[in-house]
């Protein structure tokens, strides 16, 4: 017996000396040019580019797919498949001149008339809304020998934004949805369900091209494998990591901080009692304290808000309004009182139980509430019964998660506030808001409109429509051998520039 | 021959019921429209995403269509992927079998050498220090034991990369060193059950007539045990090692879950989550095939074993 | 009592009695006292082993960790006496009816209790909780469900074997009613198979529920319970506080190790 056991720890013994001698990884990647970049969720989606329903997918398309004008780090569009385009007078009638000599990965080379094919594919399939309603705006599309010409219904200031977003791909092309095909600097290679997807340099590129000849996605859905396959060296880059999954990673290891770029806050539901009462609501924002929630939660890292826009979306952002409602346990209470409930009441906060991060805050939340006499329990559901019945149904009291906006233009975080928008989930309504986001959307002077937007933004903070907490703090760990990796404004990743 | 096509006809009609339980379950939960489309969902895009997932049609026509078409080796395509199903559980599949097997494996090879020696050597210090170990292994969960394995072979002693799984194609040892870690998980309380069970089934037939009869023979304790108990005391371990072959499948989902491994585990949770109707049925028709399978085997080995159980 | 003990006085029964004790003894004092509140954050002492204030540590939102256990262990062990308690009652109501009676119904039931117990229960228990949703209720109800077979069949086979005794057949003679048999004849006899049964039950009950909130379908996330603590620390490991993985198993490890051995020590009659 004991023989065997010296036996079997010999043959282990050997077994994984033998194995250990290889290579390390990170190293063999350097050679080959090519990392490894850790995602955190799986590509829950088609890849088809207007498939795309996850924003996990999307980040990773980034770099395959391409609009006519894409956006750049620092949040302008810069021409991409179209290399210029006029505005009518009128603001009805865009021109876009085609870029010559652009091939798609499977070879073709792009005509205009792919593009008006994308268009009208993108209007009638997408399954994002958005785009989908600026498209329907579109009254007509039309390829003019190396022109695109698209006419609108009504103006609509933001349409470049959307542009960007609609990718184009090969008019005769059926087999987006797993084996895509676009103009970016990588072109797709494969993809493994939970596991991995790839893609390389596409030598054709008509920009400049990609300096890495491949890069490998792993799909880590645990948290912790993630960060134990960094630790090990598996990867060369991850982002979305929080503050304690970044703690004691070597010096192999750049730590950028960043913020998510979305609006973390309790949203409360208007409609229902007792939040129909705006003296509850800002009671609700004097009992939370979001310096101790975020020392809590994220070793202080994170903005503090104050309002439905987040602090690196400057061009909105209002700064005075972070600190408008200061903790105070005292004031909640005051204000509790002439609401009626000198006792506090019970509550339920719901959290969609796959994002950690609004579940933690939940708890923390809870706890802070007690203070002010509110009971709070957190309540944590699935994803799928968070959208049924909390996002559509407003069947809930309060819940705790993050709005990101899906374009950068200001409509795309304060039209769900509009009392109109079918998007309004917290059943906000208020005159001014409504008369301030309406007369902003029909003009086309970009400095009073900012001022527009910004007066809506100071309503919400008045009517405490909501708890703002915070943007969240994430961190990107990039490999100290690799270079050139920047941020976007927008939950995107570009790869294209990295090199080692 | 007749009791072979009685025991494929229940396994036919089990699936069946099964296969239709998890259709008409998943009903009740609501389908993927919603999920797919998130915060971006109109009504409108709801309807049109249902069209053309064939989602609009009714339970049991969906139901019929899917089993059509299961029946001709086409298990559908997943809602969320658009991929096909078959492709995307082939490989997945195949891991998991490797884990299952290559853990049953582990826990054959470990469990049998320990039971027979600590019946063996019945009332000695390695017999009682095993039946100690044995009980205090058996309380400890899989996935405990896998966190454990983690911390000390993967942190401490950095014998393999925690996290970073390498396929066979990438390299063959490396794969086996990864996956011996998250086999022993799975291996290490069955084989505690295994040889606790397997040393009290000795003991009780060594106690039996035939044996003592062997002794008589000149048979010592050791021969009498190879000759004749051995094969009679492996009888009520084969209906747990059934047992175990089939528990271990579901036991590797939480296994893969804390070494990422792409198994089928792992898909099988996501899919739910999902609400990916077809990738669910296919899981679940797999894990149900294999279980039936694998009793049914418990059950032809047994009798082989034992002759008076063919009746 | 003494009975018990005098009739299991091996070494299996006294450990397990002993552990199982003790461990109760302190969930339920937990469920009074416990050094701290299990959810108070503290930021000031966020992340910290074991110290003299917190015996065992804190975890990332400050709470202290012994604090937490003793009110998961509590939560574990509830939601696993209730989960043997559906079990074994509903369980034992089908195989005695069936046990006794027989027919047709009892080879239908028993046919569906084989399928049930051939499918691993966990994986039942995670395609029911997609369908319901989570919850410390959910939980219960699902596992009590999925645990009902097996007491079924333990107790039906028992009644099959006692129902063709004699001293049966002698009191159906003396025309005594058939529920009466049951209850009073019949029943008492099964406890010697059904007392491990229910403490292998346990040893189960905490298991699964251990297994499918560390997955992430169990209890939610304000209640406290073992695997969900076991889950969530698996986040310490790599970042230098390995105590807290290491604690919450060995409770697990320590619940279910008190009811094995009871389970073991009541099979083995002295």
């Amino acid at each position: 017996m004991k023989k065997l056991i010296c036996l079997l720890l010999a043959a282990l013994m050997i077994f994984s000396c033998a194995c250990g001698k290889q290579k390390s990884g990170a190293d063999a990647r350097k050679d080959a040019n090519e990392i490894y970049v850790g995602i955190g969720q799986d590509l829950s989606s088609s890849l088809s580019p207007y498939q795309m329903s996850s924003a996990g997918t999307r980040e990773v398309m980034f770099n395959v797919f391409e609009g006519l004008y894409k956006v750049d780090s620092t949040g302008d569009f810069k021409p991409a498949l179209a290399t210029a385009y006029t505005v009518s007078d009128d603001g009805l009638t865009y021109t876009f001149t085609i870029r010559e000599n652009v091939k798609f990965h499977n070879g073709a080379v792009m005509t205009p008339d792919d593009v008006v094919y994308s268009y009208k594919t993108c209007a009638s399939d997408s399954v994002d809304s958005a785009i989908k309603g600026v498209l329907e705006n579109v009254e007509s599309i039309t390829a003019e020998g190396g022109k695109v010409i698209i006419k609108l219904a009504s103006p609509n200031s933001d349409f470049m934004a959307y542009v960007s977003s609609v990718y184009i791909s090969p008019a005769s092309y059926t087999d987006q949805d797993t084996k895509p095909v676009g103009t970016g600097p990588f072109s797709f290679v494969s993809r493994t369900v939970q596991d991995s997807v790839v893609i390389k340099r596409f030598d054709d590129y008509w920009g400049e091209k990609a300096k890495l000849s491949q890069v490998t996605f792993k799909i880590f859905e645990n948290a912790t494998a993630l960060v134990t396959a960094l630790d090990a060296g598996s990867l060369d880059l991850v982002l979305h990591l929080d503050s304690t999954q970044v703690q004691g990673l070597g010096k192999d290891f750049n730590i950028q901080e960043d913020t998510m770029k979305l609006v973390q806050a309790l949203y409360l539901n208007n409609a229902v009692k007792p939040f129909d009462d705006v003296r509850v609501r800002q009671a609700l924002c004097y009992a939370v304290d979001v310096d101790a929630l975020l020392t809590l939660t994220a070793g202080g890292h994170g903005a503090k808000l104050g309002t439905a826009i987040y602090p690196s979306f400057s061009k909105y952002f209002d700064a005075s309004l972070v600190n408008a409602y200061p903790h105070s346990t005292d004031k909640a209470k005051e204000l509790l009182t002439q609401a009626g409930y000198p006792n506090g009441f019970d509550m339920t906060i719901i959290a969609p139980s796959n994002y950690s991060p609004h579940v933690n805050t939940a708890m923390v939340l809870a706890e802070q509430l007690k203070a002010a006499g509110i009971n709070a329990t957190v309540k944590e559901v699935e994803w799928n019964t968070w959208l049924t019945d909390v996002y559509k149904g407003r069947k809930f009291e309060a819940t705790v998660c993050g709005f990101d906006a899906s374009t950068l233009t200001a409509n795309a975080l304060l039209g769900r506030y509009e009392s109109t928008s079918g998007k309004n989930m917290c059943g906000y309504v208020s005159e001014s808001f409504d008369a301030y986001m309406k007369e902003a959307n029909s003009i086309t002077d970009d400095a009073k409109r900012t001022e527009l937007f910004r007066a809506a933004a100071k309503c919400l903070s008045d009517d405490a429509a909501s708890v703002y907490l915070q943007d969240l703090a994430e961190f990107a760990a990039v490999r100290a051998t690799l270079k050139g990796y920047v941020f976007y404004p927008l939950y995107l990743m570009d790869l294209s520039k990295v090199t080692y | 021959m007749k009791f072979v096509l009685k025991k494929l006809a229940t396994l036919l009609i089990t699936l069946l019921i099964l296969s239709f339980l998890a259709y008409a379950a998943f009903e009740m939960v609501g389908d993927p429209v919603g999920m797919i489309l998130g915060t971006n969902a109109t009504p409108e895009a709801e309807a049109a995403l249902r069209e053309e997932l064939g989602l609009n049609r009714s339970l049991p026509v969906r139901y019929f269509d899917w089993l059509f078409h299961f029946v001709k080796g086409d298990m559908g395509t997943s809602y969320i992927y658009r991929i096909s199903v078959n492709e995307m559980i082939g490989e997945k599949l195949g891991l998991t079998v490797i884990l299952t097997l290559f853990g049953f494996g582990l826990t054959l090879l470990m469990s049998i050498p320990l039971g027979v020696y600590s019946a063996r050597r019945e009332g000695s210090f390695a017999d009682r220090a095993l039946t100690v170990s044995n009980q205090i292994v058996m309380a400890i969960p899989a996935f405990f034991v896998a966190i454990l394995l983690t911390v000390i072979f993967g942190v401490l002693l950095r014998l393999f990369t925690p996290g970073s799984f390498v396929s066979f194609n990438e390299s063959p040892g490396r794969f086996f060193l990864y996956m011996l870690f998250p086999a022993l998980s799975v291996a290490i309380p069955r084989t505690a059950m295994a040889a606790k069970m397997l040393r009290s089934s000795i003991l009780g037939e060594m106690q039996k007539d035939y044996v003592r009869t062997a002794f008589s023979r000149g048979h010592n304790r050791r021969s009498a045990l190879r000759a004749h108990a051995l094969k009679n005391a492996l009888l009520p371990i084969v209906a747990f090692l059934a047992t175990t072959a089939a528990e271990m499948l579901a036991g590797c989902i939480v296994i893969e879950q804390i070494f990422s491994l792409p198994g089928i585990g792992r898909l099988l949770i996501a899919s739910i989550n999902n609400r990916d109707i077809p990738v669910v049925e296919a899981i679940v028709m797999i894990l149900a095939v294999w279980v039936m399978v694998v009793h049914f085997f418990g059950e032809v080995i047994s009798e082989a074993l034992d002759p008076r159980l063919r009746s | 009592m003494k009975k018990l003990f005098a009739k299991h006085n091996n070494w299996f029964f006294k450990a397990g009695f002993i552990l199982t004790t003790v461990m109760v003894f302190i969930v339920l004092l937990g469920q009074v006292w416990t050094p701290y509140d299990p959810n108070a954050m503290d930021a000031s002492v966020k992340a910290q082993g074991p110290t003299l204030r917190h015996l065992l540590g804190t975890d990332f939102f400050g709470r202290d960790i012994l604090s937490r256990i003793l009110e998961g262990a509590g939560a574990t062990l509830q939601i696993a006496f209730f989960v043997v308690l559906i079990g074994a009652v509903l369980g034992t109501v089908i195989g005695a009816l069936t046990g006794y009676f027989g027919g047709v119904v009892d080879e239908v039931l028993m046919r569906i209790c084989d399928a049930i117990t051939a499918f691993p229960s966990v994986l039942l228990a995670l395609i029911a909780i997609a369908v319901i949703g989570p919850g410390r209720l959910n939980v219960i109800m699902v596992l009590g469900c999925v645990f009902i077979p097996s007491f079924a069949r333990i107790v039906r086979a028992e009644f099959v074997r006692i129902k063709r005794l004699n001293y049966i057949s002698l009191a159906r003679l003396q025309g005594v009613g058939d529920f009466r048999i049951m209850l009073k004849h019949i029943l008492p006899n099964t406890l010697p198979t059904l007392l491990p049964a229910i403490s292998i039950g346990f040893n189960n009950a905490v298991l699964a529920e251990a297994s499918m909130s560390f997955l992430g379908v169990g209890v939610s996330a304000s209640e406290v319970s073992l695997g969900r603590m076991l889950s969530d620390s698996q986040n310490y490991i790599l970042r230098g506080l390995p105590w807290y993985a290491v604690f919450v198993g060995l409770t697990i490890a320590l619940l279910i190790l008190g009811f094995s051995l009871l389970a073991e020590g009541l099979q083995q009659r002295r």
